[in-house]
């Protein structure tokens, strides 16, 4: 009888070893990822040699042979070779601030902290609920901490949705109490309720602020748009850009897909005429022909147009990541949800929109980032966001000639805010992850 | 196309039908586009029938469950359910959907949303109903179904079977008088399909209206009291289950039930 064929029976447990060391630890992981083969251990030193060149002529440049005291770009190369780092300690508040007076700028500092307090109930389920109407009351304050003037300007605006809301309850009845279709009488409230916004924004904001103010003024001086720059201005344009264009992206979205005629087809005309025109394009719109479509003697001012401009802009990219993202979702989610009775806006609100939200995290940080880079274009209409605020140092005799320095200051700061948002958008993606399909 | 056993005594005493319609379809007929997927379908269904509809596929059997609660549109005839006839007035069709239960040969259960919240989505957004209430009926029935401890896990964790039961409960958390079922089990493995059909003799039990769309032929013997059989857009043959199956009389029906019931 052949010897593997007798029978067997475990004579006991045998307990658990630890793993050989060719199967665990540093030396296992890099023979494993790194030399598991001949061109595999080719491009690991390739890889080597090209980091530690790159290491070796940044570190000594930007570390050891940088100027960190030095009062014009000539006195920097007479004391070492490496950066001249000492034009962005002399001038690193005009790349924050811009030209913001100096004895206001803690508005902006404090600005800039609310807005974290603000942003933080948006992007973190961890927060309280009750500071949303911190972050909803937020635009305000910020823009009345940024430019000054009365405090009731910004109030003003911000009664705006509270008005047309207003309106859209007492239109809604009135309107469904007609002949009307039920459908068309909705939109028509709709839409006559956002026209006494644009009313309440463009003519009644100004008489509540006059009536106001004479009754109680408080306010701030006021800083003028063209003192704005640096980084504060490209997070101005940035922030609210982001804010205003992923709403108005979903409600694009949502239009596109309308099975109402007129709806869809504004929605499809304005993203593919956005689209199909350069942003430098809407900015000079912005800059110059706006004037003269608006009426005569309204002053409309220059970071609210760029802002608006950059916002329809990215609206119209952000409609189409999350129309990608609707029509990804099995018909199935749609069909369930009209069977169990929800109506349109209930359906996309709890059962639509999240998953195609979710599905779209990537594409619409995609486009946040996009944006927020592309604020540096305002540079080309003569705003002083941190490129355009190179001109002035560069025209100054002193700092004649440099280059590297500056934009790697500018290429650092976004990098920051972009990786930020990058890492962000994994998170959500992580924490949103309910199980496979 | 398989006969699962459903291995308990169904008590038919329990399955009474009563003399109130229910539903009452009267000469319908869809078009998808030039194709003529539905043809004068005339069918009342009383409550308390267990209705199931069979057919070879593209014969519009799911159409026609799926123009119950509007998911289709028809364009010729009438439809009436509960009393209220579907036409393209909006409240009706929310009011209908609410309280015609549907389930889907693919679940479409919410992948974002826990076990519980499925259920109690509609009760609470539709109904307006407190949480706490409508939590207490969505357990109750998830209990029903057999699936109560797995309440607070997601859909995308759970078998098809299992979720074909949540997809049940869910439906049964609006109250529904009518249930549909477009193919239910097909989707699943067999082991899973007994669990899904003991849910629904379960529920046939109770007295709910049901129409099934189901390749399941025990089924259909043993629980429903009527048959219909659907060719090309057409009723062909309805008849009490038991004459169905043994004294099928037009040709297509005997050619329908030698192929499925050969396998």
């Amino acid at each position: 009888m052949n010897d593997s064929h007798k029978p067997f029976v475990a004579a006991g447990d045998i307990p658990p070893s630890p793993p050989p060391s060719s199967v665990v630890g540093p030396v296992a992981w890099m023979r494993e990822n790194l030399f598991s083969s001949i061109p595999n251990a080719i491009m690991t030193l390739v890889g080597a040699f090209i980091i530690y060149s790159l290491l070796a002529s940044v570190i000594p440049w930007l570390f050891l042979d940088s100027v960190w005291n030095a009062t014009s770009l000539g006195n920097c190369r007479e004391i070492d070779e490496g950066a001249c780092l000492a034009v962005i300690k002399e001038r690193y508040l005009q790349f924050i601030y811009g030209f913001y007076p100096e004895e206001e700028r803690w508005r902006s500092i404090v600005a800039f902290v609310l807005m974290i307090v603000a942003v933080w109930p948006v992007l973190f389920a961890g927060a309280p609920r009750k500071m949303l109407y911190v972050s909803a009351l937020y635009p305000a304050v910020a823009y009345w901490l940024i430019w000054g003037g009365t405090i009731w300007g910004p109030v003003g605006v911000m009664l705006g949705p509270v008005i047309a809301i207003i309106a859209y309850r007492i239109l809604n009845p009135v309107l469904r109490g007609t002949s009307m279709e039920e459908g068309i009488a909705g939109i028509l409230a709709i839409l006559l309720a956002g026209l006494v916004l644009v009313l309440w924004w463009l003519f009644g904001v100004e008489v509540f602020d006059g009536i106001l103010s004479s009754v109680v003024f408080i306010g701030l001086p006021v800083v003028e748009s063209s003192k704005i720059g640096g980084f504060l201005l490209s997070l101005i344009i940035g922030v609210s850009g982001i804010a205003g264009s992923f709403p108005l992206g979903i409600a694009l979205a949502l239009g596109r897909r309308s099975n109402l005629l007129f709806i869809k087809a504004m929605s499809t005309g304005f993203i593919e005429f956005v689209r199909g025109v350069p942003l430098i394009t809407l900015l000079f719109v912005a800059s110059t022909l706006l004037n003269y479509f608006l009426p005569p003697g309204t002053s409309f001012d220059i970071i609210l147009r760029v802002v608006i401009m950059v916002t329809l802009f990215a609206a119209a990219y952000m409609a189409e990541v999350i129309r990608g993202g609707l029509a990804a979702l099995p018909k199935g989610q749609y069909e369930a949800a009209d069977a169990l009775g929800l109506d349109y806006w209930k359906s996309m609100r709890l059962i639509i929109l999240p998953q195609a939200l979710k599905i779209s995290i990537p594409g619409i940080v995609n486009t946040f980032i996009g944006l927020f880079k592309d604020t540096t274009l305002v540079s080309v209409i003569g705003l002083l966001d941190p490129v355009g605020i190179l001109n002035p140092i560069r025209a100054d005799q002193n700092w004649n000639g440099i280059v590297w320095e500056l934009y790697g200051f500018i290429a650092i700061f976004f990098f920051i805010f972009c990786f930020g948002m990058s890492r962000y958008s994994m998170y959500l993606e992580r924490k949103l992850q309910t199980g496979h399909r | 196309m398989s006969e699962v056993a459903i291995d308990r005594e169904v008590d038919r005493s329990k399955l009474s039908v009563s003399d109130e319609v229910a539903i009452e379809i009267t000469a319908m007929n869809k078009w998808y586009g030039d194709f003529h997927v539905l043809r004068d379908i005339s069918l009342t269904v009383n409550r308390g029938e267990r209705i199931v509809v069979c057919g070879p596929s593209g014969s519009g059997k799911s159409t026609l469950i799926r123009c119950i609660n509007r998911l289709e549109e028809h364009q010729k005839g009438t439809i009436v359910v509960d009393g209220i006839e579907l036409s393209s007035d909006l409240k009706n069709i929310d009011k209908i959907r609410s309280e015609v239960g549907m389930c889907f040969q693919h679940f479409n259960l919410f992948p974002h949303l826990s076990v519980l919240d499925n259920c109690t989505l509609a009760p609470i957004w539709v109904r307006k109903e407190p949480r706490k209430e409508a939590e207490d009926r969505a357990m109750h029935y998830l209990e029903r179904v057999k699936i109560a401890d797995q309440a607070q896990k997601f859909p995308g964790q759970l078998s098809g079977g299992q979720q074909q039961r949540v997809a049940i409960a869910r439906s049964l958390c609006m109250n529904p008088r009518i249930m549909l079922f477009d193919e239910p089990t097909s989707a699943l493995d067999p082991e899973m399909i007994k669990e899904v059909l003991d849910v629904m003799v379960d529920l046939a039990e109770t007295g709910m209206t049901m129409i099934c769309v189901t390749h399941e032929m025990g089924f259909a013997r043993q629980v429903a009291n009527r048959v219909i059989f659907m060719d090309q857009g057409q009723i062909i043959e309805q008849n009490e289950p038991e004459e169905f199956f043994n004294n099928p009389q037009s040709d297509r029906t005997k050619l329908f039930l030698s192929q499925i019931l050969s396998h």
